[in-house]
């Protein structure tokens, strides 16, 4: 890694901060859209008692809102690589003297930015609305698992991006492989409780279950399954798996 | 001294050979064109000379750095101007140059001084803080011209330069690339599929068709090379006068294309009584006939036996189906 590269990566991050600040209403959506999960299902479910849950329903809720935000603004993030090839723009970035490395991390830390300051938005909020925070190690950790769920969300789009060359693929995999994802992430219920045994098995099987559950007990502290630290270990592999995988296919990648 | 060399340069997709063992050189300070018809393998040959496709076979150098082993060194010395036009749209004119010069590790002194000096060369410095999205396609072109020559390249790769541009635009343009050719002593690399283009840019030419190289030498020798004169002429048995015009010496070339027959002669006003002579011992009648001096499109019919403006109708100076060479200056 010379000082060119750091030049790039920066480079590459200012664009995506440009881009993401020019574009109003990608601001607003990926802020407002989060908010009406965790107001209309928050106060919706509010009066329901799940059994198992302490707390109010709004407190297992948030955690998964968050995890959300960032994951779909992340997703974005590496999917958005397909615009770059469409529009042309990517044979730019990749006839210049720079290693794919630096490409990747430039594209990951701008999206991993813009998936943050959603995710803290959304926090603040729930924090708000009464949200309790365990102590300040808690949400340092949740910060940490935040930071590697948006990495890994970015490498993951990097991955879909690479395999795709037009949007169409990507509706199908907006609601093939995430919608079941997010329903199986234990995000709006306890899957201990109500899922029969093999749905759980496969809840146990998906990685952002581990992501939320570990958001849930760093950030609350009640109502998650697993210890908060196994939970980041899970994650940490993950993500250095998936980001791993995200720029071999980016460097396979042909423009 | 060669800035580009290339040996049995190959790439096929699925079976398909785009690029077929091409070899040539270009010189440091040239201008070199690639002409030929969409679909000839242009583009995917500037593509693997930058680094963006690998080769199936074969190698090439760029200012001496191997395509496949220096691609670091290899980038460093070149800019691209793609055929699509490769803009953030939602970035102003000066960030794209901005962008570009900080890929490439120029200081801010540097990035300064070269933004205002290209743009002023495009003539866009009023446009600077214009989105692109907002540009013509012109000004993208122009944009991306002065884009590819942020940090001063070695070698720079044009690709279609002026496709899809208004006439006007494209004289434009062709100033700005023989300018920066004289001013920084750039080498050019361009593809075309126009004729003119060519003829009033580049030193030498390699004609390509099919992913091979028919041809390559310089624009005059290769109008030369077909005879000081072409006549074309239409009849109405074209194969039995082709058969019976190549028993005579003084024409050097002969080419059927559609309903035309072009014949490469010198002092060709003077061959026209002796060929309708000829014609009539052998009871074929012309119908017309043209003597001009060999263009481009003679040169392309000659070594590929088709016109490439077959392929060829978006040409914006020319809407005709017919092409204008082909008007029938004298008629029986």
């Amino acid at each position: 890694m010379n000082q060119k590269n750091f030049q790039a990566i920066y480079v590459l991050w200012l664009r995506q901060m440009k881009r993401f600040l020019r574009a109003k209403s990608r601001v607003l959506t990926t802020i407002v859209q989060p908010l009406f999960f965790l107001f209309i299902l928050g106060f919706g479910f509010n009066i329901a008692v799940f059994p198992g849950m302490q707390g109010s329903y709004i407190n297992f809720l948030a955690p998964g809102i968050i995890a959300m935000a960032i994951l779909f603004s992340s997703m974005f993030t590496g999917v958005s690589v397909l615009w770059d090839k469409q529009s042309g723009f990517l044979q730019e970035v990749l006839v210049a003297p720079v290693s794919r490395l630096s490409i990747v991390i430039g594209r990951t830390l701008g999206g991993a930015t813009i998936a943050l300051f959603q995710g803290f938005i959304i926090m603040i909020i729930a924090i708000a609305l009464g949200v309790p925070i365990t102590s300040t190690g808690g949400l340092l950790l949740t910060l940490v698992i935040m930071v590697l769920l948006s990495f890994t969300a970015v490498g993951f789009g990097l991955i879909i991006a690479s395999k795709m060359h037009d949007f169409e693929g990507f509706q199908s995999i907006m609601s093939l492989i995430l919608m079941p994802l997010l329903f199986l992430s234990s995000m709006f219920y306890p899957v201990t409780e109500s899922l029969p045994g093999w749905l759980q098995m496969l809840s146990y099987c998906n990685p952002l279950f581990y992501m939320i559950d570990g958001i849930r007990g760093s950030l609350t502290g009640v109502n998650n399954i697993l210890d908060p630290l196994v939970d980041l270990g899970i994650i940490l592999t993950l993500c250095i798996i998936i980001m791993g995988l995200g720029t071999y296919f980016f460097n396979k990648s042909e423009a | 001294m060669d800035i580009i060399t290339t040996e049995n340069l190959t790439k096929t997709f699925d079976g398909f050979t785009a690029v077929d063992h091409i070899s040539f050189s270009v010189k440091k300070g040239e201008v070199f064109g690639f002409l030929g018809p969409n679909g000839a393998g242009k583009t995917t040959t500037i593509k693997m000379l930058t680094t963006l496709l690998y080769p199936t076979q074969g190698s090439a150098t760029i200012a001496g750095f191997d395509i496949l082993k220096q691609r670091a060194d290899v980038r460093e010395n070149i800019g691209v101007v793609f055929q699509e036009p490769a803009l953030d749209t939602e970035l102003t004119g000066r960030e794209n140059l901005d962008f570009h010069a900080r890929m490439y590790g120029l200081s801010q002194e540097v990035r300064k001084k070269r933004v205002f000096k290209l743009l002023t060369l495009v003539d866009l410095l009023d446009k600077k803080d214009v989105l692109v999205k907002h540009y013509s396609g012109g000004m993208k072109r122009r944009l991306e011209i002065a884009r590819g020559l942020m940090h001063s390249p070695t070698v720079l790769f044009l690709d279609e330069p002026t496709l899809g541009l208004d006439a006007q635009t494209r004289r434009a343009i062709w100033e700005y690339i023989k300018q920066l050719n004289k001013d920084e002593n750039t080498t050019i690399f361009l593809t075309t599929h126009y004729m003119d283009e060519a003829d009033f840019l580049c030193d030498r030419i390699g004609i390509i068709d099919h992913g091979k190289i028919m041809v390559m030498n310089t624009v005059d020798m290769l109008k030369k090379s077909i005879g000081n004169d072409v006549i074309t002429l239409s009849c109405s048995d074209i194969q039995k006068l082709q058969k019976r015009l190549e028993q005579e010496s003084w024409i050097s070339k002969i080419t059927p294309y559609a309903s035309f027959l072009t014949l490469g002669v010198e002092r060709g006003e003077e061959k026209i009584p002796a060929i309708f002579d000829i014609a009539r011992t052998v009871n074929v009648t012309i119908s017309s006939v043209d003597v001009r001096r060999p263009t481009l499109d003679d040169v392309f019919i000659y070594y590929t036996g088709r016109s490439m403006r077959e392929q060829d109708h978006e040409a914006p100076h020319n809407g005709t189906k017919k092409p204008a060479r082909f008007r029938l200056r004298w008629q029986k």
